[in-house]
Parts: structure tokens; sequence; C-alpha cells
């Protein structure tokens, strides 16, 4: 009987403490349940309601920052294998050049396709042309740089094998220039598709991104050049000058104090942000100022810058994804325009 | 046709739902996951491609009429349903490389599901965050402003169910007015903070979806000055092709020097 008053002493005593923890924290911390969420924020006030996201993050999959980066190496080569065949260098440069061209654009349509919700309707890209969507004005730039770049090597092929003429070297003048043209379009392009866009990271990052996105084409295709054997001085200069340009933008997202950076700085992307910069900045810089007369060395900057390249275009995609979820930073940039009635 | 709007006036909203179960079931929309989510009698969370009607569950910390909280501090439970805005200038139209996003003639904007390839640039297009992909189909969905119904004279299926006339269905002018006026009316009663919500001084140039609020926008997760991202795309634009003009010297002088 003793063990009984006990025991109901005990059990009694924890349920008014129980009731007394719920009646002043608006919460009873239970051992072993937490609810998925909790402790669940309030709506309202600056958080927003419940602190839930107001954007959708991007559906985008792997496919979209590979295509980035293929669509930025092959637009940067078509554009060097034209001024190298204008300027009448090494031919297997221009040949070289033309077919990493090729290659990247013959890569880039099956990428963009597999990441469609709805794959078999692709020439719908195709059905209207709107300049003022860059989706649109991306699609159709691929198809005219692939066409071009297509046409060219074809040309140039024929040509080894050969075969002269007027007209086949007029085409090849036309195509390789058109590929240049397009090429210049399909490298930066990318940038404006999501400078152009909601996402607070990419649109307050409108003119960094652009910069960034060209320098790292032309840095990544003068790396496969020189990977594929064209250790030259030209390749050599592009590769430094992007460099240079990369370690400037790398160093202005440290610095930079705007909280709408927070995703290019803190956590796993920030670091990923930064291996990217340092890959494609200063790492390549050093390496091709001090150690540049080594060809081995030279090859490891553009395996280093390549990398890097790649890297990027998935953190950026990344950080938009973390930026997308962040409506406190969204409400501070509008407010900041507007103040609250 | 002329340009038809909804009001939705939170004020008179009794949570009840009726509009996302008539929206779900007129334009077939498949369940969005039947997720708790802990936040009041919300459990849809957001606006997305299967909830086209999203009713919100706000506790702020404001008295209110005859609502009895019990407790102290001021409290009112305010419940507001949610919908596409329908902008006039919509980020989604703008950004759609196909097409299939379209201006119909009763001022909505529709997406046409036999056209859209599920590109998803709507997706991070939308300043409003309303647009999004539906994984079985691959498409991006949202709300039609029942154009089907309204092409047949009929009201859209949310207006219909509504059993206290919180979503107002009518020509976009006449709600303007309504919606000024029941501002007023709010605010002589005593609901100081009640506005209208319809962002017309920013790029966006007006919503087709008006509402009523009590409080702040952001309360309601409603972006306070929405922009159309298009407003960006000469300073975007600029920066790429002068930058890729400089590649192109840079390539150029590479090979000279």
């Amino acid at each position: 009987m003793k063990n009984i008053d006990q025991l109901e002493k005990a059990t009694e005593a924890r349920l008014d403490a129980l009731r007394d923890e719920a009646a002043r924290t608006g919460q009873v911390t239970a051992a072993g349940i937490t609810p998925a969420g909790s402790p669940l924020p309030p709506s309202g006030g600056k958080k927003g309601y419940y602190g839930n996201p107001l954007l959708k993050p991007p559906v985008w999959t792997w496919q979209v920052p590979l295509y980035f980066f293929a669509g930025g190496v092959a637009g940067s080569a078509a554009s060097i294998a034209f001024v190298a065949h204008a300027l009448g260098r090494d031919s297997s440069l221009v040949r070289a050049a033309l077919w990493v061209a090729l290659l990247g654009a013959v890569a880039s349509s099956p990428l963009l396709i597999a990441d469609l919700g709805r794959p078999s309707r692709f020439l719908n890209m195709l059905r209207v042309f709107k300049p003022r969507s860059p989706m649109s004005v991306g699609a159709w730039t691929l198809a005219v740089f692939s066409s071009a770049v297509g046409l060219a090597v074809v040309c140039q092929e024929i040509g080894l094998r050969g075969y002269s003429g007027d007209l086949l070297l007029a085409v090849r003048w036309i195509a390789e220039a058109a590929g240049a043209l397009a090429g210049l379009v399909l490298l930066s392009y990318t940038s404006v598709l999501l400078a152009v866009s909601a996402i607070p990271v990419w649109s307050e990052n409108r003119r960094l991104l652009p910069l960034h996105f060209v320098a790292s084409a032309l840095g990544a295709s003068a790396g496969v050049l020189e990977l594929l054997g064209f250790l030259n001085p030209a390749t050599n200069g592009m590769a430094l000058v992007a460099a240079v340009v990369e370690t400037c933008l790398a160093v202005s997202i440290e610095m930079r104090r705007r909280a709408v950076d927070a995703p290019l700085r803190e956590g796993k992307v920030g670091w990923l942000i930064r291996a990217a910069g340092t890959l494609t900045g200063p790492l390549p810089f050093l390496l091709r100022i001090f150690l540049g007369h080594a060809f081995a060395v030279r090859r490891v900057a553009s395996v280093c810058f390549i990398l890097g390249a790649l890297l990027s275009r998935y953190a950026w995609i990344a950080a938009g994804r973390l930026s997308s979820r962040d409506s406190k930073i969204l409400f501070d940039i509008q407010r900041r325009e507007t103040p609250a009635k | 046709m002329p340009i038809s709007a909804f009001l939705t006036d939170p004020s008179v909203c009794i949570g009840c739902k009726a509009c996302e179960v008539a929206c779900k079931e007129w334009n077939e929309i498949p369940d969005d996951g039947f997720k708790w989510s802990g936040q009041s009698y919300d459990n849809t969370h957001a606006l997305g491609a299967s909830t086209w009607r999203h009713v919100l569950f706000l506790e702020q910390k404001q008295p209110m009429g005859a609502q009895l909280a019990g407790i102290e501090e001021p409290f009112r439970w305010q419940f507001l349903s949610d919908v596409c805005k329908h902008c006039a200038n919509a980020g989604c139209l703008e950004a759609c490389p196909t097409g299939a996003i379209v201006r119909t003639e009763i001022g909505s904007v529709y997406v046409q599901p036999d056209v859209c390839n599920g590109c998803g640039y709507c997706i991070v297009s939308c300043p409003f965050g309303v647009i999004d992909r539906r994984p079985q189909e691959g498409l991006a969905f949202k709300c039609t402003f029942c154009y089907d119904r309204q092409t047949a004279g009929l009201m859209p299926a949310c207006a219909k169910a509504c059993p206290t006339q919180s979503i107002q269905f009518g020509a976009i002018n006449d709600l303007r007015q309504r919606a000024k006026a029941r501002v007023e009316q709010l605010q002589g009663r005593g609901y100081l903070d009640a506005q209208v919500y319809d962002p017309q001084e920013t790029s966006v140039g007006g919503i087709h979806a008006l509402f009523v609020i009590l409080g702040q926008p952001e309360e309601y997760n409603f972006p306070p000055a929405p922009e159309v991202p298009t407003i960006h795309l000469k300073t975007a634009w600029t920066y790429a092709l002068v930058s890729a003009a400089v590649l192109l010297l840079v390539v150029c002088g590479a090979f000279i020097l």
C-alpha cells in the first residue's frame, strides 16, 4: 500500500510539472519526441508567414550547370578558332578549337533536353522567339551556334581532304564568323538567365555574374586547348587574363558584406564558391606566373581552372536554391526602397 | 470581355477551405501531399503546382472584434485565401521561352499545358513564388483563373464556393473601388492596419487578384514591393555583351602580342 502511495505521488508530481511547464512556456519538452520543425515559429512579423519561403527554389537538375560550363567552353572555343584563323595562326589550333566548339555544342542540347520536365517537347523552344526571355534567346543561340560550328567543321574537314573552291571557303568563313558571334552570346547569356530572375542572390549579382561567366569560359576553353597540347603563348595569355579577372571577382565576393550574398560566403555552398574561386583565380595565376615555363605545370593550371569553372556553376545554382528560402532578405531588399505604410 | 479580377477579403474569411476544395474538384488537381505543417490549421503550406488556392492561418498580436482567445495578450486569428496574382506585368509570362504562358482576353495569365515543356524558368521568375512544376507531369501549373468557366460566363469555382463573400469576383475597376471602400470601412471600425494589397507602383504594375489585408504584406508572405525580373534585362545584357566583346579583344590580343 505504501508503495502505491509513493508511486501515485511521483506520477501526480510529474503531471503537475507538465501542466506548469505548458502554462509557462506554451509547450512541453517531452523526452524522445520532437515534432519535425519544432519549435514552430509564430506567423507574422519580420519572419513572414511562419518563416516559410516566399519564393520557389529552382527545379533545375545537375545537367543545367554542366550545360552552362559546356556552352561556355564551346562558345569561347569558336571565338578563338575564328580569331586564330583570321590572323593566319596555326591551322591545327584552329581545327582543334572548332572541334572543341562542335563537341561542346553537341553535348549541350542533350543536357538541356534532359533537364526539361517534358523532354519530348524540346522543339517547342523554337516555337517562338522572345527577345525578352533569356531562355528563348539562349535556345535560339544554341541552335544557330550548333549549325554554324557544324558547318564550319564540315567545310574544314572537306578542305583538309584536298577539296577546295571559292564557295567552300566562303561558306567556311561565314560559318566560322557566325559561330564566333553566336558563341559570344552563348557563353554570356547564361549569366543573364540567372541575373534576370526573382532569386535575390542572382539578381543582386547581375553585374558580377556576366563578368564571372565570361572570364571562366575563356579560361576553361584556353585550358582545354592547352590540355590538347596547344601550349603556346596565346593560350597562356588568355588563361592568365581569365585568372586575373577571376581573382578579382573572388576577392570582391569575400570583401562584400551584403546580407544577400550570405549564401556565397557561408556554409557548404560558401566553401564551394571559395574553392571554385581559388581554382580559377589565384592558383592558376601563381602557377603560370612563377612556374609557367614548365609545360607540366601549365597543364596542372589548366586542370585547376576547368575544375573550378565547373564547380562554380554548381555552386551558383546551389546558392540560388538557398537564397530562394530566405524571405527575410527579400523583404529587407524590397523595404529599402519602399518603406512600410 | 472585361478585365476580371478577384478581391479576397480576410476580414470575413472563416477558414473553411471551401475554395481549396472547389478549386481542386473543378480543375481536377491531384493531392498536395497531406503533410501536417503544425502551422495553425494550414496543411497546404504554400501555393504550388497542385495548390492553386491556399488558405493562410495567421496568429497576430492584435485584438479582433468579438474573437475570444482566452489569453491576456492581444490576439487575433486571421485567415486569407491566397491565389496567383495574375500580374499586369507577369514574370512567368515574360520568362516562358515556348510561348506556353499567355495573357488571355480577360486579363489573366494562363499556362497552356499542351505547349509547356517544363523548362522551369517561370518558377524562378515569379516574384510571388506561385508557379511550380508538378513532378508527375513535368509541366508548370498554377491558377487558371478558371479561364474555362469564365469564357462560358461562369464565376471561378473558388469565388462561387465561398460562403462569406471573402472571395469576390468581378471587373477589376469595380473591385479596386470596393477594396478601397472596404479598407475605409474597416479603419472606421478600428482596424487601423487595414490596407489594400495591389502593388501598382512597382514594375509589376498592379495585380488582378486584389487583397484587403490587416497588417503588413510580409505577414502573409506577400512581397512588399515585388518587381518583375525583366527590369534587369538591360543591365545584365549590357554587362554580358560588353564582357563578351572584351573576351574577343583579349583573344585577339593574345594572338597578336
